[in-house]
């Protein structure tokens, strides 16, 4: 079994050397596809250098896998699969982080915008959104499991807060670099306050408020796992507590984090789609 | 030196010992120093001079959107406090919003009008500059040349009485510039609005103006004004235009036989 590892991780690192003389297009499949193997190879031989073997007495030899191979994991991902904790526990995750990411969004845009736009606004708020915004939204577990209990409401409150600041901040930076020569010329042409926003503020920021986005749903899928870890009896960070706790079952382990990667990837896929509108393209390439 | 001034047409725009500070740290910058300036109705004028003369502050006065030191600025005999959709400023880059779609674009000032009555007016200004088929298109996907037509276009729908114009062709390539003068100048003696354009070339003020403002540097000053009395399309090789060249250098200080 540790041979054919061997041979594949060989075999990837030398389609790595050798595909410096194909075509980039050919690369762009070659490279990840190489390096994907490579990594399931080395995998491979870690998960079996440390296994080890328990002789009792009167007893047959028995193998403990301490971590699981690739092979394992996609077994403990079959079992996910088919007794649907899988797709219970990854809606139940994901529809924690779309609650709280989507009244981060629906909160914070406005404030950003409004405190990018008035100097005032910015006095009153900025000091504390600054204050607040480096304490890591795990720091609130205790006070939101103290509050809203062991319950839905505690993981969507920590996510709400780990995704509010990165759009406000960015909100309200995207309003502040707008150049100057926009408002003018909306003043000039007679535009007024609602327009204005409308119109010139809201359409001029908005590639940066994607951008922000993007970051703050990052920054809620990374922070859901460790609240639904500490707060929550369900969902994927649950899930990888459980497992452990429940009989050591790493494969489940790995299996449960693999499947947060790929939701992860899939999460930032969409909120790049974004960027495709057409009245925010503008933002996103370089003349 | 005294300077022509508007002659028979009534004035304008009269600009009376205009005078703005820049404070740059502890630093006081004296931008412009005592401009006094008359404009008359429908009057195409070109502010020329140096980078730094203070020309894109004098027009940002006059668009009323800086407040001066010292001075006054009237139009129509109104002391100018704010900015008006009578009189437009075109800026030098962000004229246009890349944001919104040609149509988009022009329809700015007529946000309030009535859906028939903005789609007429756009229709009708599209194809003045000739840019029907590109009504949906982004200023990105346009050329240099296309979106100066636009930022004209915006500002032409709103019929405004004058348009300061803030180097509105210095981004443009040479052909495209010289094809954008000729399409100003059929606009201006078409609706006879006033102009002041701002510009640090020569050649393109002596294609275009009624008058030059000539402005010099540090701090920015009128070092004399000069008419050209001379029919469009002006020829660039008549004795009478490099006349008045030679004139223009003079004033601006630099040797023309460069």
């Amino acid at each position: 079994m540790s041979v054919t590892a061997f041979v594949t991780a060989a075999l990837a690192a030398v389609a790595i050397v050798a595909s410096r003389g194909l075509r980039q297009r050919a690369q762009a499949v070659v490279l990840p596809v190489a390096t994907g193997v490579l990594l399931l190879a080395l995998w491979h031989l870690w998960a079996e250098s440390t296994r080890y073997e328990i002789a009792t007495p009167g007893e047959p030899v028995r193998t403990v896998e301490v971590f699981p191979t690739p092979e394992r994991t996609l077994v403990a991902f079959r079992e996910l699969l088919s007794d649907g904790r899988l797709l219970r526990y990854s809606i139940a995750s994901l529809f924690r982080v779309a609650v709280g990411f989507l009244l981060a969004a629906a909160i914070g845009i406005p404030l950003g915008l409004w405190a990018g736009w008035s100097t005032r606004a910015s006095y009153s708020i900025n000091p504390f959104v600054q204050a607040l915004r480096p304490i890591s939204p795990l720091a609130w577990i205790p006070i939101a499991t103290l509050t809203f209990g062991i319950r839905d409401e505690a993981a969507i409150f920590i996510i709400f807060l780990g995704s509010f600041f990165p759009i406000v901040t960015g909100t309200m930076s995207a309003v502040r670099s707008m150049p100057v020569a926009y408002v003018r010329s909306a003043h000039n042409f007679g535009l007024r306050k609602f327009e204005l926003l409308a119109h010139v503020v809201f359409p001029a920021a908005l590639p940066q408020i994607i951008t922000s986005l993007r970051i703050a749903l990052g920054v809620a899928w990374l922070v859901i796992v460790a609240a639904e870890m500490n707060a929550i009896q369900s969902g994927l960070g649950f899930l990888i507590v459980d497992a452990r706790n429940m009989g050591m079952r790493y494969d489940l382990v790995v299996a449960a984090m693999l499947v947060i990667g790929a939701i992860g990837i899939g999460l930032d896929f969409l909120v790049r789609r974004l960027e495709r509108i057409d009245s925010v393209r503008w933002g996103f390439t370089k003349e | 030196m005294s300077a022509p001034q508007t002659g028979e047409r009534a004035a304008k725009v009269v600009v009376r010992g205009l005078s703005k500070r820049f404070r740059r740290g502890r630093e006081e910058l004296l931008v412009l120093d005592a401009i006094d300036l008359e404009i008359a109705s429908g009057e195409f004028v070109c502010i020329l001079g140096p980078s730094g003369c203070g020309k894109s502050t004098l027009l940002n006065l006059l668009g009323g959107f800086e407040e001066a030191d010292a001075g006054t600025i009237r139009i129509d005999g109104e002391a100018v406090t704010r900015p008006d959709p009578r009189r437009i400023l075109v800026f030098q880059d962000y004229s246009i919003f890349p944001w919104a779609t040609v149509r988009e674009n022009i329809a700015l000032g007529l946000l309030r009008r009535s859906a028939k009555e903005r789609e007429e007016i756009v229709a009708h200004y599209v194809e003045l500059i000739g840019l029907q088929g590109f009504e949906d298109s982004y200023p990105g996907e346009l050329s240099g040349g296309m979106k100066q037509r636009v930022a004209v276009a915006r500002v032409l729908a709103v019929s405004p009485e004058i348009v300061f114009m803030d180097e509105p062709l210095g981004a443009l390539d040479s052909l495209t510039r010289l094809a954008m003068r000729r399409e100003l100048l059929r606009i201006w003696q078409r609706g006879r609005m006033t102009i002041a354009l701002v510009t640090h070339d020569v050649d393109e003020s002596l294609q275009l103006a009624d008058r030059v403002v000539v402005m010099t540097s540090r701090p920015g000053r009128i070092a004399g004004i000069v008419s050209v009395d001379l029919p469009h399309p002006r020829d660039p090789s008549a004795s009478a235009y490099n006349a008045l060249k030679l004139e223009l250098f003079d004033l601006l200080g630099v040797r023309a036989d460069v």
